[in-house]
Formats: structure tokens, sequence, C-alpha cells
């Protein structure tokens, strides 16, 4: 099947397919994403207006049989930055959508009126069809629903009550191999997904396949890309301990942001960690390793039951047990795995929405280490939208102002993530000069100045930094074109035989003759666009800073502070 | 004179997660890891009081020395 473009616009209810533009011949995934927002969306659009633009694309190898190429990039103008926002997320959609011969969904205009509506997306085309019965449930309800309905076999995108009530950090979740659930997290796409009045996307690609240009080649390249996988230690790590490692080695390097950034340790950072959480994991029956998509081998995620051996979450990620563990200061996993759940199922970024209670927290509104009392908001407030629900739900900038908090940890309002830029000084260009706000999977500089992973670049020190932002924010935007998860980039960064095998593949699945360079081009052409679309937004070098906290308060056990100038970030986009 | 050793990830099998242990005065990083029974190849970081050092580094009494194997991430 040929790759088209698919548009559905939701202000007549037409859908139709174009051929694919010459210039997006070559993109995929977040490279095709950011440049359809950046051609079609007004850079001063209202993000939750007609004139935005949500587009699914997965990435240029999603489909086939490439391990770990099964990730799904959604963007748009983002309601919590008002910039490009790219957000991608595993799940079978990417593999569904690819195999139906869709390049790109794009979904345009928006509905009078306050019907819902979901789309049927197969072979003979799209369907757009009036919801009523899953309007105002959760994530959970609707994969299941979806599934009675139509099958299990079937993909599904879908916004909770948080995008359906446009708060600013919904998110879109993707259903899983065991019908759990993946999210395009931050940004706030689940708003965008709301605003169009649209609640879920079934996808049945039944019967269909992606056509290769040159098989052998593919299976050869195919072959060598998975060993450099599969033999890579830090994979074989990933797929051990999930990413939830992380929390005690970030804390030994004292820059794991505790009670809302005050400093840099936490005193209970056993009791989260991906050590104790892989022996819960064992001893309550659950399982350690687990694929967020079909063709994974890395397997990172796991299921996480709780003390009966009943399934509590899964994708249990590190960002999240930092958010509501350390800067939160709850030191229990089970609580804080029942409000992933919940805010997986009320569709939230985990987050900003956890980086919020803790500004929350702060102000006084509930005490630091109250993880029953974030539990019982997040119920009763966020999923039903009281006042105090929506500012949480809107997340940690919205937050901070509604309560006069003065320590807030955005960047272009978006939330910061879980390592302090005190004390890794890379990260902190990554926040500052990211297109998208405070995200650290953009440019993740922790792999070099804190895993050794592609050499060791001091972090601590200003030298060196800009250029390892740089170099790696140039190479995600690549990867991200690719549907590759971006844990490959450990394997790419110490196996020279990793990057080659993902450009031949990519070579064999089109018939092209692409080099390692061409492909890295690619990732300074989206950077590029991306940075274009904020500045005619009306984005300047001033947003491209840290909040003012980050230079006043040195950041215990190293006492570090922010110490770059405005002059050394923007020398950021010198290339 | 002593150091306090912490070990991570796998490397805790068999062995412990918080130790103090005795060493020579010219003892290194390396050194700790082969008392261990460590392999250098399972060894990713490694930090002394929270900064990240080479195996080759020397200790001084009271030293709290890190050792993780390779992890990742993100």
């Amino acid at each position: 099947m040929s790759d088209r473009i698919f548009r559905v616009n939701m202000t007549d209810l037409s859908t139709r397919t174009e051929d694919i533009p010459d210039r997006w011949a070559g993109l995929g995934g977040r490279g095709l994403t950011s440049h359809v927002v950046a051609e079609e969306v007004p850079p001063v659009c209202h993000p939750l207006g007609p004139d935005n633009r949500l587009v699914f694309a997965p990435g240029l190898l999603s489909g086939t049989a490439a391990a770990n190429s099964g990730r799904l990039s959604c963007g748009a103008k983002s309601p919590l930055t008002g910039t490009i926002k790219e957000s991608n997320a595993g799940g079978m959609a990417a593999q569904m959508l690819a195999r139906l011969g869709c390049r790109a969904l794009i979904i345009e205009g928006k509905p009078e009126g306050d019907t819902w509506y979901c789309l049927h997306f197969s072979r003979e085309g799209i369907e757009i069809r009036e919801e009523t019965e899953l309007a105002g449930k959760g994530n959970f309800a609707v994969v299941e629903t979806v599934a009675e309905r139509l099958g299990k076999h079937l993909g599904v995108i879908t916004i909770g009550q948080a995008g359906e009530m446009l708060l600013l950090a919904a998110n879109i979740s993707v259903k899983d191999p065991e019908g759990k659930l993946r999210s395009h997290g931050r940004g706030g796409l689940g708003a965008v997904m709301g605003s169009k009045r649209l609640k879920f996307i079934a996808i049945d690609a039944s019967g269909c396949s992606v056509d290769l240009a040159d098989p052998d080649c593919f299976r050869e390249a195919s072959r060598a890309f998975a060993k450099a996988l599969v033999e890579n230690p830090i994979s074989q790590a990933l797929g051990k301990y999930g990413t939830n490692i992380l929390v005690n080695i970030v804390n030994e390097a004292g820059a794991l942001p505790t009670r809302n950034f005050q400093s840099g340790q936490f005193e209970d950072h056993e009791k989260i960690s991906g050590e104790t959480m892989h022996d819960m994991i064992r001893e309550r029956g659950g399982r350690v390793k687990h694929n967020c998509h079909p063709g994974c081998v890395i397997q990172c995620s796991q299921v996480f039951n709780d003390r009966k051996g009943k399934y509590l979450t899964s994708g249990f990620e590190y960002e999240s047990i930092w958010a509501m563990g350390a800067d939160c200061c709850v030191a229990d996993l089970d609580l804080i795995a029942e409000a992933d759940h919940v805010m997986d199922d009320i569709g939230i970024d985990t987050i900003e929405t956890s980086v919020a209670f803790g500004v929350a927290m702060e102000a006084g509104g509930l005490e630091f280490g109250d993880g029953k009392g974030m539990l019982r908001i997040l119920k009763e407030d966020v999923a039903k939208g009281t006042p105090l629900g929506r500012i949480i739900g809107c997340g940690a900038g919205h937050t901070g102002r509604a309560f006069g908090v003065t320590r807030v940890p955005v960047v272009k309002n978006q939330a910061i993530p879980a390592y302090d830029p005190r004390s890794v000084k890379g990260i902190g260009i990554t926040y500052a000069t990211s297109t998208m706000g405070a995200d650290h999977t953009i440019g993740y500089t922790i792999a070099t100045n804190l895993l050794n992973s592609g050499g060791h670049v001091d972090p601590l020190s200003k030298e060196g930094q800009v250029e390892l932002s740089r170099n790696l924010q140039i190479a995600t935007a690549a990867v991200d074109s690719t549907g590759m998860c971006i844990f490959v980039a450990f394997a790419g960064l110490d196996d020279e035989k990793c990057l080659p095998a993902l450009v031949d593949m990519i070579n064999a699945r089109f018939g092209t003759a692409l080099t390692l360079d061409d492909v890295m081009g690619l990732g300074r052409r989206i950077l590029m666009t991306e940075r274009d679309f904020n500045l005619k937004a009306g984005f300047t070098s001033a947003h491209d800073r840290l909040p003012e906290f980050f230079s006043k308060e040195p950041l215990p056990p190293h006492n570090a502070i922010w110490d770059f100038t405005g002059e050394e970030i923007d020398s950021f986009w010198d290339f | 004179m002593w150091v306090r050793v912490k070990l991570f990830g796998g490397l805790r099998e068999g062995r412990f997660t918080v130790k103090d242990i005795e060493t020579c005065r010219t003892a290194t990083v390396n050194d700790i890891v082969e008392k261990l029974g460590i392999e250098s190849q399972e060894v990713g970081v490694t930090m002394i009081n929270s900064r990240h050092c080479s195996m080759g580094c020397t200790l001084n009494n009271g030293d709290q020395v890190a050792i993780f194997p390779m992890i990742g991430g993100g």
C-alpha cells in the first residue's frame, strides 16, 4: 500500500487523502509533524481554536520488522507552552497507521456544538462517528469498550477527562499490546484533541503491511541493528531495572530535585529506587520486563502489582516516580503507583501534574509527603474538574501563579523534569533551548553527564555542555523521525555498528541512498523549522532562560548554581 | 583507613548495599572494585563523595565511594 496523507476536517466532518508532496517525501515521525505544523498552523493562533492542527505521524521505519520502531509522533501548537510541540509514545498505533499507508493523520478545524466524535480508521478509510457512551469516561474504559465493540486487535488513541476539560497538562494515550496505556505525555496535546471534540481514534490494520524497496538488505540491516541493541549493556540494564534505576545514581550525583527543587538529594531515595521496585515486582508476581510496543527488544517497561498481587500499573517510569516521590517527598511506591494509574486513566501528564503538586505543597495547600492527599485531589478534584483540580491540571506554572509561589520550575511554562540543572549543567542547556519548553528527552545530556555513555562531560562544569546538548538535540530530532525509541541512542552512542544499520534500514525501506550525515542534516533541519515557528509565535532568546531561583539558590549537596550567561546559552543556535 | 562503599543495581547481588571497608592508605577505587570481586567491565560509573571519578583515583579516610554498573534511562 503506497503511503498517503490522511486529513480529517472536524469543522465540516469530512475526510480526504492526498499524495505526499515532494517536500515531505523523506519525512516521518517528528520530522513530519513539525513540518506540517510549521507550514499549516498560524504561529499566533490560539492552540485550542480551529486553526490549530493535531498531527499524528508514525516514524519512517514504523510498521516494519525493525526492532524498537513503534513510536508514534504527535504534534501541534502546544496550549501549555505556546510553542510548537512533538511528543512521541509507544503502543500499537504507530505500527498500525504505517501498515494502513498513513504517513500522517492531520486533524483540522473544530466542530460547532458539544457533540463528541470518534474516528474509525481501517483499510476502507476513515469514518467519523458521534460518540455518546464514552464522553466523560477515563482512558481504560475507552480501551475496554472499543475492544468490546470492535475487537481486541484494534489500536486505540484516546483522551480521558483531562483532555475533554481542555486541561493544559492533558495527554493523549495509546493502547499497548496488553490493553494498557502509553502516553504522548507532555505539552497538553490531549487538550488539543479535546478542543476538536475527538474522544478516540480506533485503528484496524488487519491484512495490511508495509512495502519494502529491498527486503533482503532490510533483513540484513535489521538483524545488525537488533544485535547492537540486544548486546548493549545499558539496554540490558534497562530490561532488568527499567528507567527507575536512575533514582539512586541521580541522587548520588546530587541532582535529584527534592522538595520542589530545594535539595539535590532525597533521604528516602532507597524506598523509591529501581532496585527496591525490582524486588517488589518479583515478590508480588509482577513482570520485570515488558514492551510498550511489539518488536521492542529493550523492554524497559514492567508490570507493577499491589500487595495482593493484583495489577496496579505498568510503564512505571523514573520521571513519574521522581516527580511524585522526591519532588513531593512521598516515599511510598504503592501510593505512587496508584497515583500513576489514576493519572493514566484521567489522561494527564504525570510529570507536569506531579511537579504542580510540589509547587502546591510549597504554597501550603498540602504537606510535603502527603501522598494520600495527592491521590484524593487527583480523584476528587482533577478528574472532576473542580476549580482546584483545574489549577493543578493546568500544570506547575499555572499552579505557581495561582498560589503566589516564586520557586516554580518551568521553562516556557512546561515543568522541569527529574534532573536539577544546577548539578547537571548540560541538561540545563537542553531545558533552556528546547523548542518545546523544559524537556529531558529532547537532548538527554544525562547520558554523558552522569551515565558515562558517549564519553563523560563533568556535570558541574560549564565546559562542553552547549556542544553536548546541541549534538544530542540534533541526533534526537533525527531519531524521533524514524519511529525509533530514543533508548536506541545508548547503543548508538557506544556501538559504531548501530547507527549505520539504522540508516541502511531506512534506505532498504524506501530505496534511497541516504548517509548518516544526511540523517543528521535532517535533525538540524527539524530543529531550525521548529525554532522558526516559535520565533513567528513571538518567542525570543529571552524565553530561552531558566527560572531566576536556579541562579540565586545554591543546591545542596554541591551548592551549585545555574551560572550560564544569556550569551552562552544563545550560542547553542550557532550551527 | 576506612571508606564507605555503596553498591547499586546488579552489583549488590551476593554483596551488599552499603558497607564500611578498611583499606590501605594508598588504595584506589580500582582496588576496592578488585577486592569485591567485581569485573572492571561490569563497572559503568564511579563516584567519590558524589563526584564522578576514574577507577585510578586515590581514596582518603572517610570517603564515600559509589560503584554503579552500566545503566541507562530517561
